[in-house]
C-alpha cells in the first residue's frame, strides 16, 4: 500500500510539532521522568507555616515521588539562606522576600527561585505586657468589654511619641530585613502615623533605622518571645507559634495579625536555586507536586486535618512547641490578650484561595515595600518590577505538577487557577488596614499612595 | 598495744571483726557516702526546683527530668521502628521501579528522620574522640620535637603561647568557613558540618598535648640521656627506648586535660554553629519553648557530665596501664 509512507510522514511531522509547540509553553516535559537527585536536605524555621513541608515526608508525598528528603531546622534565616546558596541545603521554607533580595543582590546576591509559596497570612505583632497597659486606654472598647479589633497603631503612637520625649529608643523585633515580617510591622506602624525608618543600602547603611520613631532590629523567631522577656524589645513580628507563646508564658500581648493588615497576604515560599532548577528538572516538578499535595492535605475538608497536623508539628524535631500553643492558630482561632480567644478562621491557608500559586503580584508587593522603606534606593520602572517577578516566581513549574497531579487524577484542575487565562497577576487586593488598594500591574503608582515611605524620585 | 593486736596472730577468728571493720570502714567511704551526698543533691535539687518559676514553668525536679529519659528512650525506640518500615518502602519502591525500568540500579538510601537522643549522643562521641586523636597524632610528636631541640622549642613557643588561651569558639567562623571553602566534593566521605566540629576540637585539645609532652620530654632525668648518648642510640632509637616511655606520664597528664577540654568545646561548639550532637540537642529544645523543654535539657546536661565524667576516668585507667607510675589516681 504505498500511501502508507507519506501518512507515516505526515503523522512524524505532527507529531514532532506537537512536541515543539509543547516545549514552547513549557520547558517541562508533559511525561514525568524519574528524579535526576534522589536524596535531599531541606531547611525550615520553627514556624507553623513549615507544615507542608513536615506533611509531605510525614504522609509520604516525597516517597511517592521517589525522594528521600532530610528535614533539618536551621538556627536563623541567614544560615538558612546561606545553606540553600552554598548548596549544604537543597531547599528551603524562606520568606518570600529572600529569594527576591538574594536575586536583585541586596544582601548575598544569588539566583533563587521559587515555585511554590507555602501559605498565606500566619503572622501577628505582639507587644510587652507594659506597652500593652499603655496602649490599652487608647483602644475603644465593645460592648463586652473587649478592645475591639483591628487595633491601629494609632492606639501605639502616644506610647512611642513618649518613649521618644524621654529620650528612651522604641526597640521593637522582627525577624530579618526582608522578611515578611518587617514589612507588616512597617506597613502598620506607617498606617498609624510611627515612622518604622529608611534603609541606605547605597550609603552602606543597611540598619534601616534613618528617621526612625521606632528602632527595628533583627531577632531569630523563636528567640522571640525570650527577647521579649529580657526587655531587649518591647514588640515584635513574627510567625506562629511565637505569637500565641507570648500569652501562654504570659509576657505579652498579640495586639494585631497579619490576616488584618492584609487579608490573605502571601507569605513563605520554597526557595531552591535556579541552578538546582535547571539541573534537576524532573526533581524540581517532583517536589513542587509533594507540596501541593500536603498544602491540599492541610486544608482539606474544612481544614479537617489541622489538629493531626498540630500533633505533627509539636514534635520536638519540627516546631517542638506544645500542642496547645500551636493549636491556637492553627485550627481557626487565634488568642489575643490572655482569655480573648477569637476566631480567625483563615489565619493560615495553606491551599485555599490559591494560596500555593506563585503570583507575579506577590513577588512585586515586596518589592514595593523594598522600594519604599529604601532597600531599593532608585526609582525603577513598572516593567523592571515584572521582569524581576518573573525571575524568581516562576509559575511555570507550578504548572507542570499542577497538571501532572490531575493528570495522574491526584488533584482536580478546578483547584488551581485558570491556567490558560491567567497572566500571574490577582486581582487588585482591597484589604489593607489603611485602605489601600494593591495593584501589581502599577507598582510605582501603589508607591506614591503612601504617606511615610519613599516615593516615585526621591532618594535618602 | 590494744588486745587485738596481741591475739590477731593467734586467734584467727579474732581477726574478722577487724577486717570487717575495715570492710565496713571502706564501704562507708566508697558507697554509703557518695550515696549520701547524691541523695543530698537530689533533694537540694527538687526542692530549689520547686521555687524556681520560668516563664515556662517550675524549674524540672529529678522526677521531671527521669521521666523525659523515658520519654527521650521512647521517642528513639520509635524512630527505629520508623527507620526498619522506611527501608521496607523502599525496597518495594525500588523494585517496582526495576519491573518498570530495568536499566536502573537500585540503591539504598540511608534513613532520613531526625536523630534521636541516643543517636546524638553517638555523634557527640565519634567527633570528640576523632577530634581528639588527629589533635593527639599531632601533638605527640610536635611536642616530642620541641622537648628535644631547644631552638625549635624557642620558635614554636610563642606561637603555642599566643594560641593555648584562645577561646575555642572563635576559631570555629573561622573554621567553618575555611571547611566550606577547601571541602567540596560532590560525594562527601563525612559531612561538612562534622568536620567543623571536629577540627574546632582539635584546635582546642592540640595545646595542653603539646606542652605536656614538650616539658615531660626536657625533663628526661640526665642520666638516662647520657646512656643513650654511651650507646650512641640513633636518634630514632633514641626517640623510641628512652624519650617516650620516660615522658609517657607527662604525655598522658597531657592527653588528659586535653580530652577534658575537647568535650566542653565539643558541646558549646555544637550549639552555636548547629552541627549535629548534644549540643544541637540542647539548643534545639531551648528553641522549642516546650513546656518539657527544661528537663529535656536537663537530662541533656546529666547524660555530658556523666560522658565527661566517663571519658577522664577511661583516660585514667589508660594511664596507669602504660605507665610505671601507679600513684596517679586524680
Amino acid at each position: 500500500m504505498y500511501w502508507k509512507t507519506p501518512f507515516k510522514k505526515l503523522a512524524a511531522m505532527l507529531a514532532l510539532a506537537a512536541g515543539l509547540g509543547a516545549g514552547m509553553t513549557s520547558a517541562y516535559a508533559a511525561e514525568l521522568g524519574y528524579p535526576e537527585k534522589e536524596e535531599l536536605t531541606f531547611g525550615f524555621i520553627k514556624l507553623t507555616d513549615m507544615a507542608p513541608i513536615a506533611i509531605a515526608y510525614e504522609k509520604g508525598f516525597f516517597e511517592d515521588e521517589g525522594l528521600y528528603v532530610t528535614i533539618e531546622a536551621q538556627a536563623n534565616w541567614k544560615v538558612l539562606l546561606d545553606g540553600v546558596i552554598d548548596g549544604r541545603l537543597d531547599g528551603a521554607h524562606m520568606l518570600a522576600g529572600q529569594p527576591i533580595a538574594a536575586t536583585m543582590g541586596f544582601g548575598t546576591k544569588a539566583d533563587i527561585i521559587t515555585p511554590f509559596s507555602m501559605d498565606l497570612n500566619g503572622n501577628g505583632i505582639t507587644v510587652s505586657n507594659a506597652i500593652w497597659e499603655q496602649m490599652k486606654p487608647n483602644i475603644p472598647t465593645q460592648a463586652d468589654g473587649k478592645p475591639v479589633h483591628p487595633i491601629k497603631a494609632d492606639a501605639l503612637k502616644p506610647v512611642v511619641e513618649k518613649y521618644k520625649a524621654d529620650g528612651k529608643p522604641f526597640n521593637m523585633g522582627m525577624v530579618f530585613p526582608v522578611s515578611t515580617h518587617n514589612y507588616e510591622l512597617r506597613y502598620w506602624l506607617a498606617a498609624g502615623g510611627i515612622h518604622p525608618g529608611f534603609y541606605a543600602p547605597h550609603k552602606g547603611d543597611i540598619s534601616g533605622q534613618i528617621d526612625a520613631d521606632a528602632l527595628l532590629s533583627v531577632t531569630p523567631p523563636p528567640q522571640m518571645p525570650a527577647t521579649l522577656e529580657a526587655g531587649t524589645i518591647y514588640g515584635y513580628c513574627v510567625g506562629e507559634p511565637w505569637n500565641q507563646q507570648a500569652v501562654f508564658k504570659n509576657i505579652g500581648v498579640p495586639v494585631v495579625t497579619d490576616y488584618e493588615i492584609w487579608k490573605d497576604n502571601p507569605e513563605k515560599v520554597f526557595g531552591i536555586t535556579r541552578e538546582f532548577a535547571e539541573k534537576y528538572p524532573n526533581t524540581t516538578v517532583r517536589i513542587t507536586r509533594a507540596l501541593i499535595r500536603a498544602a491540599m492535605w492541610l486544608d482539606e475538608n474544612n481544614n479537617k486535618n489541622r489538629p493531626e497536623a498540630v500533633k505533627i508539628l509539636s514534635r520536638s524535631n519540627y516546631v517542638g512547641a506544645d500542642y496547645d500553643v500551636i493549636a491556637n492558630s492553627m485550627t481557626g482561632t487565634f488568642e489575643y490578650e490572655k482569655g480573648d480567644k477569637r476566631e480567625v478562621p483563615d489565619f493560615n491557608v495553606f491551599f485555599r484561595y490559591n494560596a500555593t500559586y506563585p503570583y507575579y503580584s506577590d513577588a512585586i508587593w515586596y518589592l514595593t515595600q523594598m522600594r519604599r522603606w529604601g532597600q531599593i534606593p532608585d526609582d525603577k520602572s513598572d516593567a523592571w518590577y515584572k521582569e524581576l517577578a518573573a525571575k524568581v516566581y516562576r509559575p511555570d513549574i507550578y504548572q507542570a505538577a499542577a497538571q501532572s497531579l490531575v493528570a495522574d487524577k491526584l488533584a482536580r484542575a478546578d483547584q488551581f487557577p485558570d491556567f490558560a487565562n491567567e497572566d500571574g497577576f490577582r486581582d487588585p487586593q482591597t484589604h489593607f488596614i489603611d485602605g489601600i488598594v494593591y495593584n501589581g500591574h502599577k507598582p510605582n503608582e501603589y508607591i506614591d499612595k503612601f504617606t511615610i515611605g519613599l516615593k516615585s524620585g526621591q532618594k535618602l | 598495744m590494744n588486745s587485738t593486736t596481741v591475739n590477731t596472730g593467734k586467734f584467727y577468728g579474732f581477726r574478722l571483726p577487724q577486717l570487717e571493720s575495715n570492710l565496713l570502714g571502706s564501704a562507708v567511704r566508697l558507697v554509703a557516702l557518695p550515696l549520701l551526698g547524691m541523695l543530698g543533691f537530689l533533694l537540694l535539687w527538687s526542692v530549689t526546683a520547686q521555687n524556681i518559676d520560668t516563664s515556662l514553668g517550675k524549674f524540672p525536679g529529678p522526677a521531671a527530668v527521669m521521666e523525659q529519659f523515658k520519654a527521650l528512650y521512647g521517642e528513639h525506640q520509635r524512630s527505629r521502628e520508623k527507620e526498619h518500615a522506611f527501608y521496607q518502602r523502599q525496597e518495594v519502591r525500588n523494585a517496582e521501579r526495576l519491573a518498570a525500568d530495568p536499566s536502573y540500579e537500585p540503591k539504598i538510601r540511608a534513613y532520613t528522620g531526625k536523630e534521636t537522643f541516643v543517636d546524638q549522643i553517638g555523634t557527640s562521641l565519634v567527633t570528640v574522640m576523632s577530634g581528639f586523636l588527629l589533635a593527639a597524632a599531632i601533638a605527640i610528636p610536635l611536642g616530642i620535637a620541641i622537648g628535644l631541640s631547644k631552638t625549635l622549642n624557642s620558635a614554636v613557643n610563642p606561637i603555642v603561647q599566643i594560641f593555648k588561651p584562645v577561646s575555642p569558639l572563635a576559631w570555629l567562623p573561622l573554621v567553618t568557613m575555611v571547611v566550606s571553602a577547601l571541602y567540596t566534593s560532590p560525594d562527601p566521605l563525612v559531612a561538612k558540618s562534622f568536620l567543623n566540629s571536629m577540627i574546632t576540637v582539635t584546635l582546642c585539645c592540640l595545646w595542653p598535648m603539646v606542652i605536656n609532652t614538650a616539658v615531660g620530654v626536657a625533663g628526661i632525668d640526665q642520666d638516662l640521656v647520657n646512656v643513650s648518648k654511651v650507646l650512641r642510640l640513633p636518634a630514632l632509637r633514641h626517640v623510641q627506648k628512652i624519650v617516650l616511655p620516660a615522658s609517657v606520664p607527662m604525655i598522658f597528664t597531657g592527653m588528659r586535660l586535653s580530652l577534658g577540654v575537647a568535650w566542653m568545646v565539643l558541646i558549646a561548639a555544637e550549639m552555636l554553629a548547629q552541627n549535629p550532637g548534644l549540643g544541637k540537642f540542647v539548643w534545639d529544645e531551648f528553641q522549642n519553648g516546650s513546656s518539657d523543654s527544661l528537663a529535656r535539657i536537663m537530662a541533656a546536661v546529666l547524660v555530658i557530665g556523666f560522658i565527661g565524667f566517663l571519658l577522664d576516668r577511661g583516660m585514667l585507667m589508660l594511664q596507669k596501664l602504660v605507665s610505671w607510675d601507679k600513684s596517679s589516681n586524680q
